[in-house]
């Protein structure tokens, strides 16, 4: 039997992909279980697997094509021992005898991440609304039972026409310059921070924090640490403030969902990772009830794992917030940009010796500044405020971050 | 001597049991703290009861218009002590039932007043014996109570509460019922069908006044012609009792004020949340205007606590209690790592019922509250008194009113009188979790004859197609 393999949806929004590579040629025998490809989409690399045992008869699509529309044919595999039934195949392919199979093609291969049906799963006043709003349901992630599209989902979502993509910038072809083609992660990152920075209020908040007390710690820790080869970085301690901070505010640990808010019950930390090319933000889930030693090892296999492309979308898609840190770069202080539907991120600055007023003298102290970028929509100054208040009593006092 | 569990609930009303068998369902060692009977006030002082005592009254009342269906009744009568002893044994035997469930899910049970002495502790105390029971989460499902008129102190005798009046000492011959929600009328329709005089005082303007003001008039309406004196705008300033009954000072919607005799008062003027000597002070937990304060999975600002039913505000019914004492036990079950998805509560489709004469059943937004939240409504109305099995029942007095909002079809509201609503109420509750639209709703098929077809009715008239009318 003669089988179409067809661009997969990796994820429920995913409508074309880059066949970024076959790892198998035209006359291979595959066995279940084998990777095909691997196919990008916007922010990932995806391994493609066959479930049944064949030969690859035919790659209809070479490796690097872009723009690959998802159910589109990209290679023929004929079944093992198997001759009888055949599906309608390009002419260049040489196929077995060929009998009346008015059968739809059988599904072949399974994806790594979870394929979604064709179907929407929406209620009936949700697409009543989305029809009224210009919402495209295909770009909605459904936060009722199984997925299903409510109200809620419609108003909280932005509008078709504001998702598009802004006009390229036309220069006067004067400037010496070479038009370089964006990737898919590049798109997807230019399309969220403009919805971002269009559609979410920021408010910046920011505090100096006095580190020494957490150098001290994080010293005492690794040389404890070290029989079992765990070091704890300073991001480590940082992320895990964070999430505690979180838990202890619960009124930051939200998402501004049109007429409802979603309020997290776990600190789940999106760390922002710079790639070649790119940034990624691996998630820490449950970062509040891990321990520091834990935390250490998942981010550095995370961070391991992002740079090599590997993540699997359930690694960097989510998060209830987020943290990034230029420290390591020198900034003294910035301002991050809010990841949506998070309700705030963490911006960390450079720790570094300042002078400080220490019981009333000035002395010298090593000190950090971080600031909050938090949805105003969700998320009141004063609650902000308060997040900003714990997180820097956790890290000033840090024996908070180990209990 | 301590006991660890996964969850303790602290009173087992419905929030409280109902939270206690979901986490059991979920593998949770879980345990329930009771002061007083299993099922709370709902099912031993509350809804149960009260829905036997009625039950009594509606068959009286039956029984008093047999005539008018062709009947013949001797001479209706009826046996006060038999009648409360029947209520008594229905509670009884929920009660049993509630024990056998507690059972059958393996949960601990610990009689004696419970106390929180730390946020994952709590110190029961029984006969002067005081065991510490620990638990890695704790549900406070401590219910509330009937609020006190400063100068009508309930004494069982004279003036009573929601508790004496489902065990009456004697029947009473001219009553007094401050106060005109769902308990209030509730009784007054038991009392006034018994045959007693009744009086219902309410200081708002109208009636039922958490309902939609159409049923607000139609109730008046109905009330006063069963017999009752219903006054809107009136309130009582002082009571004085006296071995024959009590004078009442009562200040009319004219301003007013008069002294009136009665034999009796029931006082139903609201509930106050049971938060004393629980241990709440010493863990700093948020409250507002004395109910606990609590998110949509009923956390309250202390992790671990959570806080189901009447303890955390309105609305007080039984069923919103159960439904947040699932969603505490699922939220904290998914917290233990079980495979489990709580939703959100959603207080807005929750359904309202007052088992009086005829019933009152809504759920959603009244037509003013639509309207003030900005919608412009498409608003139907269908007269029992076009459905054929009303008619045939002989219970032709009632409506159904639909809000829907012009823009986008969604059922905003719906509020019903009559014969059963209570049951019927239900389909608009699905109707609007699954957010149907007027649509659905047209195409439905009703079943024939009942008066669910009014629910039907009601929907095309909002948009002018009614069949009936």
């Amino acid at each position: 039997m003669m089988l179409e393999l067809k661009m997969p949806a990796l994820s429920p929004t995913m409508e074309e992909g880059t066949l970024a590579k076959w790892l198998v040629k035209e006359g291979d025998s595959v066995r279940a279980g084998d990777v095909l490809a691997e196919i990008e989409t916007d922010k990932a690399t995806m391994e493609f697997e066959t479930v049944d045992d064949g030969v690859v008869k035919s790659i209809l699509i070479a490796a690097g094509t872009e723009g690959v529309k998802v159910g589109t044919p990209i290679a023929l595999i004929e079944m093992e021992g198997e001759a009888a039934e055949a599906v309608p195949a390009p002419a260049k392919v040489e196929v077995a005898p060929v009998v009346a199979a008015p059968a739809p093609a059988p599904v072949v291969v399974k994806v790594v991440a979870k394929v979604e049906g064709n179907r929407i799963k929406v209620s009936p006043l949700a697409r009543r609304l989305a029809a009224a709003k210009g919402v495209d349901l295909a770009t909605l992630k459904g936060s009722g039972p199984n997925g299903r599209i409510v109200k809620a989902d419609i108003l909280g979502a932005p509008k078709a026409v504001a998702a598009s993509v802004p006009a390229a910038v036309v220069t006067d072809g004067a400037t010496p310059h070479e038009v370089v083609k964006l990737s898919g992660m590049r798109k997807t990152i230019a399309r969220r921070l403009t919805e971002s920075k269009q559609q979410v209020p920021h408010i910046y908040l920011t505090v100096d924090i006095r580190l020494d007390a957490l150098l001290k710690l994080r010293g005492e820790l690794n040389e404890a640490l070290a029989p079992r080869g765990v070091k704890l970085s300073v991001n480590d301690l940082l992320i895990k403030a964070l999430a505690v901070a979180l838990a202890r505010v619960p009124a930051c640990n939200v998402s501004f969902n049109g007429d409802t808010l979603l309020q997290y019950r776990r600190s789940d930390i999106s760390v922002a990772v710079s790639i070649p090319n790119g940034l990624i933000t691996p998630i820490l889930t449950g970062a509040d009830s891990k321990s520091v030693a834990d935390l250490s090892t998942e981010m550095a296999a995370l961070a391991t794992r992002a740079k090599e492309g590997k993540l699997q979308p359930h690694e960097y898609q989510g998060g209830t917030a987020s943290l990034s840190n230029m420290g390591m770069m020198g900034i003294k202080q910035f301002d991050a940009v809010i990841n949506p539907p998070q309700g705030m991120i963490m911006a960390i600055g450079a720790g570094e010796q300042r002078p400080y007023v220490i019981d009333g003298a000035l002395g010298i102290a090593t000190v950090m500044s971080a600031t909050g970028s938090f949805d105003h929509r969700a998320i009141d100054g004063s609650d902000g405020a308060q997040l900003m208040k714990v997180f820097k009593e956790l890290i000033e006092r840090p024996l908070g971050l180990l209990v | 001597m301590s006991d660890q569990f996964d969850l303790v609930v602290l009173g087992s009303g419905p929030g409280g049991y109902v939270a206690a068998i979901r986490a059991a369902q979920l593998g949770l060692k879980t345990a329930i703290v009771e002061r007083e009977s299993l099922g709370g006030i709902c099912l031993n002082w509350g809804c149960i009861p009260t829905k036997a005592l009625l039950r009594s009254s509606e068959i009286y009342h039956y029984m008093q218009q047999a005539e008018k269906y062709g009947l013949t009744v001797e001479k209706p009568g009826f046996d006060l002590a038999k009648v409360v002893a029947r209520s008594r044994g229905v509670a009884k035997q929920l009660n049993q039932g509630v024990t056998g469930l507690m059972k059958k899910n393996k949960i601990t049970l610990y009689f004696g007043d419970g106390k929180l002495t730390a946020k994952d502790s709590i110190a029961v105390t029984k006969d002067g014996q005081v065991t510490n029971v620990t638990a890695k989460n704790i549900i406070i499902a401590t219910g509330a109570r009937a609020r006190d008129l400063p100068f009508a102190k309930a004494d069982g005798e004279r003036i009573w509460t929601y508790r004496h009046a489902m065990t009456p000492p004697e029947m009473p011959t001219k009553l007094l019922v401050i106060g005109s929600g769902a308990i209030g009328i509730e009784f007054a329709s038991f009392y006034n069908d018994m045959g007693a005089s009744v009086t219902v005082v309410e200081m708002l303007d109208r009636i039922m006044p958490v309902e939609d003001a159409d049923v607000s008039e139609f109730m008046l309406k109905a009330l006063t012609k069963q017999g009752m004196d219903i006054r809107p705008s009136t309130g009582v300033q002082a009571i004085k009792t006296s071995a024959k009954g009590v004078t009442a000072e009562i200040k009319g919607a004219d301003g007013k004020i008069t002294e009136e005799e009665f034999s009796h008062v029931i006082v139903a003027v609201g509930i106050v949340p049971n938060t004393e000597n629980i241990g709440l002070e010493a863990l700093n937990i948020t409250t507002d205007r004395g109910h606990l304060v609590t998110d949509a999975f009923c956390r309250t600002n202390v992790p671990g606590v959570y806080a189901i039913g009447d303890v955390t505000g309105a609305p007080w019914l039984a069923h919103k209690a159960s439904h947040e004492g699932v969603i505490a036990a699922e939220h904290i079950a998914q917290g233990l790592g079980k495979d489990v998805h709580p939703h959100a509560m959603d207080k807005a489709n929750i359904p309202g019922c007052t088992y009086c004469h005829p019933q009152v059943a809504s759920v959603g937004m009244t037509e003013a509250k639509a309207k003030e939240a900005g919608h412009k409504v498409k608003v139907g109305k269908f007269p029992f008194i076009g459905n054929g099995k009303a008619i045939a029942l002989g219970e032709a007095e009632g409506f159904v009113k639909t809000v829907f909002d012009e823009a986008t079809g969604e059922l905003l509201g719906a509020h019903m009188v009559g014969a059963e609503v209570t049951e019927l109420i239900q389909g608009y509750v699905v109707g609007r979790t699954l957010e149907t639209t007027e649509v659905e709703l047209m195409q439905t098929v009703f079943a024939h004859p009942t008066i669910s077809e009014a629910m039907h009715e009601s929907v095309l008239a909002a948009y002018g197609r009614a069949i009936h009318i």
